[in-house]
C-alpha cells in the first residue's frame, strides 16, 4: 500500500470519527483503520488511537525549533543509539565532536579553573563525551592574546622609554599559533601512547581515549587567557606570582584528572609520568613568558638598538623561535 | 496540512474576513473576485534562463555585477534583518574587500625586518582561512547555512574595517602623537561593533538556540584580530 492508499484509509477514518457513530461495528471499523495507518495521521508514528490530538500539538509547534519537536528528536535519537557510528569520512563523524550547548562548554571551563581532589575532570564535567570546539578555540584566543599581549607591553615600554623601535611583530602570531597547537595535540598524543601501553598494569580503571585527553589539555589551557592579560602589568614579582598562580591551577587540573588513571601502577612509573607532565606544563607557560613578554629595562642605560631587529634580547633564545627561520 | 484541517470548515479564502462576511447571504458571489494575488513577481532578477547575457556587452555584464556588490555593500552598511546578503550570495564583494585591506596593510618593502607588521599574504590567508574555519565551525554546531553563504556575509562584514583602514591611512599623514592614536583607536573600535552587529544580524538567525553564543564567539575573535591588524599599522 503507498502513500496514496494511506491518506484515503486516514481520510476515512477521520469522516468515521466526524459522523456519530451509529453502531459498535463502525467504531471498532474506525478504531482498526487507526490502528493500521498511524504514520497517516499522527506526527511521531507512536501509533496511538488519538490522532486529533497530535495533529493539534504539530500545529502548535510552529517554527523549526519548537519544544515538542526537541522532544521527539531526543526520543528517536535515544532509540537510534545502537546505530553504528558515521564513518571518519562523512561530516556527521566530525559533527559528533562539536555536539555541546553554551551552558556545557562554560560547565567544563569553571570545572578546569576550579580543580578539586575528588573530582575527575573526564567523568564530572565531560561525562565521557569529549568535545573538540573548547579545546580549538581556547588554543586559537590564547595563541591570539599571546601575541597581542606581547605586542602591548612594546608599546607600554616605548611610552617610558621613546628610543625603543616599535614594531608590530606580526610573526609572533605564527609562533604562538604553532607552539600551543603542537603542545595540545602532541603532548596528549605522547600521554596517550603511554597510557595504553601501561594498559596491561591496571585492571579496575580503564584508559582515557585519545580526545578525553586532549579535551582535558586544552580546557586546563583556559586559566592561562586571563594570566596573560594580566601580564602587561609591569611589576616582575606580581608577574611571576601570576605565573605560578596558573601553573599550579593548571597542573592541579591535570593531575587531579590522571590521578585515578594511574594510581593502579606501580609508584615509580606513577611519579615519573605526573612530574613529567607537570615539568612540560611549566616548560610551556616560562616559555611564553620568556619569549612574548622580554623584560625590557626601566631605565634607558641600555644602547638604543635602532639598526637591530628586536629590541632587546637578554636572555638565550628559547626553543620555539627556531621554528620561524 | 496542519492549515487545512483546522480551517476545513471555512472554504479556501485569501481575503480578511470582515469584507466579505455577508458574502454567503448574497447569490452573486461569482461577480465580486474573492481570489487574490498569491504569487510575488520576484522574476526580475532570475538571469540564469536569460541565455542572452552570452551577447551583451562586456560593459553590462560589469555594471550588472557592480551594482549587486553596491546594494550588498549597502546592506552591510545599514544592517536589517534581511536575506539578501543570504539570498544571491556572491564572493566579488568579499574578494575586493580582501584584496584592498591586504594591499593596504602590508609592510613596504623597505621596511624587511622580521618583525613588521603582516605581509599581504599574511593577511589573505588569516581573512580567508578564518572565514573558512568560522564557517566549518558553525557547520558543525549544526547550522543550516550554507558554506558560501556564511563566507559571503563574513566576508561583506568587513567593509566597516576596510573604511577603518582608510581612516587610519589617511589620519597617519598628520603628526603622530597621542591625539593621533586616540582618533584611530576610537575609529576602530566603532567599525569593529558596526563589523559584529551587521555579521550578527545575517547570522545568528541560522543557528540552534541553545548554541549562539558558540558560533558568535569565533567572528568576534576574527574581528578582533582584523582590527589588531589595523591599529597597529605603522607607516615605515
Amino acid at each position: 500500500a503507498g502513500p496514496a492508499a494511506a491518506g484515503r484509509r486516514a481520510a476515512q477514518a477521520q469522516r468515521v470519527w466526524a459522523t456519530p457513530p451509529e453502531g459498535a461495528s463502525e467504531f471498532e471499523e474506525a478504531s482498526n483503520l487507526l490502528a493500521e495507518t498511524p504514520d497517516a495521521v499522527t506526527t511521531s508514528g507512536s501509533g496511538q488511537l488519538t490522532p486529533q490530538g497530535h495533529v493539534a500539538v504539530a500545529v502548535d509547534s510552529g517554527g523549526s525549533y519548537g519544544a515538542e519537536e526537541e522532544v521527539e528528536e531526543s526520543d528517536k535519537t535515544a532509540l537510534l543509539q545502537e546505530k553504528q557510528q558515521p564513518g571518519f569520512w562523512t561530516f556527521g563523524y566530525y559533527q559528533s565532536f562539536f555536539d555541546v550547548d553554551t551552558c556545557q562548554v562554560l560547565d567544563r571551563i569553571r570545572g578546569s579553573l576550579l580543580p578539586r581532589p575528588g573530582h575527575n575532570f573526564v567523568r564530572h564535567r565531560l561525562r565521557n563525551r569529549p568535545d573538540l570546539y573548547g579545546p580549538f578555540w581556547i588554543c586559537a584566543t590564547l595563541a591570539f592574546v599571546l601575541a597581542v599581549t606581547g605586542n602591548l607591553t612594546l608599546v607600554l615600554a616605548q611610552r617610558r622609554d621613546p628610543s625603543i623601535h616599535y614594531s608590530p611583530q606580526f610573526h609572533k602570531v605564527t609562533v604562538a599559533g604553532i607552539t600551543i597547537y603542537c603542545y595540545v595535540w602532541l603532548v596528549p598524543l605522547a600521554l596517550w601512547g603511554f597510557l595504553q601501553w601501561r594498559k596491561r598494569v591496571r585492571e579496575r580503571v580503564g584508559p582515557y581515549t585519545f580526545l578525553e585527553t586532549v579535551c582535558v589539555y586544552g580546557y586546563s589551557l583556559f586559566v592561562f587567557i586571563p594570566t596573560v592579560v594580566l601580564w602587561l602589568i609591569p611589576v616582575p614579582w606580581l608577574q611571576w606570582l601570576f605565573g605560578a598562580l596558573a601553573l599550579a591551577l593548571s597542573a592541579a587540573s591535570l593531575v587531579f584528572t590522571l590521578w585515578p588513571v594511574v594510581r593502579e601502577d606501580t609508584r615509580l612509573v606513577a611519579a615519573v609520568l605526573l612530574s613529567t607532565v607537570v615539568l612540560l606544563h611549566a616548560l610551556l607557560a616560562t616559555g611564553c613568558k620568556f619569549y612574548f613578554f622580554q623584560p625590557l629595562p626601566l631605565e634607558p642605560l641600555a644602547p638604543p638598538p635602532q639598526a637591530t631587529s628586536l629590541p632587546l634580547n637578554l636572555l638565550p633564545p628559547p626553543t620555539p623561535r627556531s621554528q620561524v627561520t | 496540512m496542519a492549515k487545512a484541517a483546522e480551517s476545513s470548515g471555512e472554504p479556501g479564502t485569501t481575503s480578511p474576513r470582515p469584507l466579505f462576511a455577508g458574502l454567503s447571504d448574497i447569490s452573486i458571489s461569482q461577480d465580486i473576485p474573492v481570489e487574490g494575488e498569491i504569487t510575488i513577481p520576484m522574476r526580475s532578477h532570475i538571469r540564469e534562463f536569460d541565455s542572452s547575457t552570452l551577447n551583451e556587452s562586456v560593459q553590462n555584464t560589469i555594471m550588472r555585477d557592480l551594482k549587486a556588490v553596491g546594494k550588498k555593500f549597502m546592506h552591510v552598511l545599514y544592517p536589517r534583518k534581511s536575506n539578501t546578503l543570504l539570498r544571491d550570495w556572491d564572493l566579488w564583494g568579499p574578494l575586493i574587500l580582501c584584496v584592498t585591506l591586504a594591499l593596504m596593510l602590508q609592510r613596504s618593502s623597505v621596511d624587511s625586518e622580521k618583525d613588521g607588521g603582516p605581509q599581504f599574504a599574511e593577511v589573505f590567508v588569516i581573512v580567508w582561512f578564518g572565514a573558512v574555519t568560522i564557517t566549518l565551525n558553525s557547520k558543525l554546531l549544526g547550522g543550516n547555512i550554507s558554506f558560501f553563504q556564511s563566507l559571503c556575509v563574513l566576508g561583506y562584514c568587513i567593509l566597516p574595517l576596510t573604511v577603518a583602514m582608510l581612516v587610519c591611512r589617511l589620519v597617519l599623514l598628520a603628526e603622530q602623537g597621542p591625539i593621533n592614536f586616540m582618533v584611530r583607536l576610537f575609529v576602530v573600535i566603532v567599525m569593529f561593533t558596526w563589523s559584529i552587529v551587521a555579521s550578527t544580524a545575517f547570522l545568528a538567525d541560522s543557528q540552534p538556540p541553545n548554541r549562539k553564543a558558540l558560533a558568535i564567539y569565533p567572528v568576534f575573535l576574527f574581528y578582533f584580530v582584523i582590527s589588531w591588524m589595523i591599529l597597529t599599522f605603522t607607516p615605515q
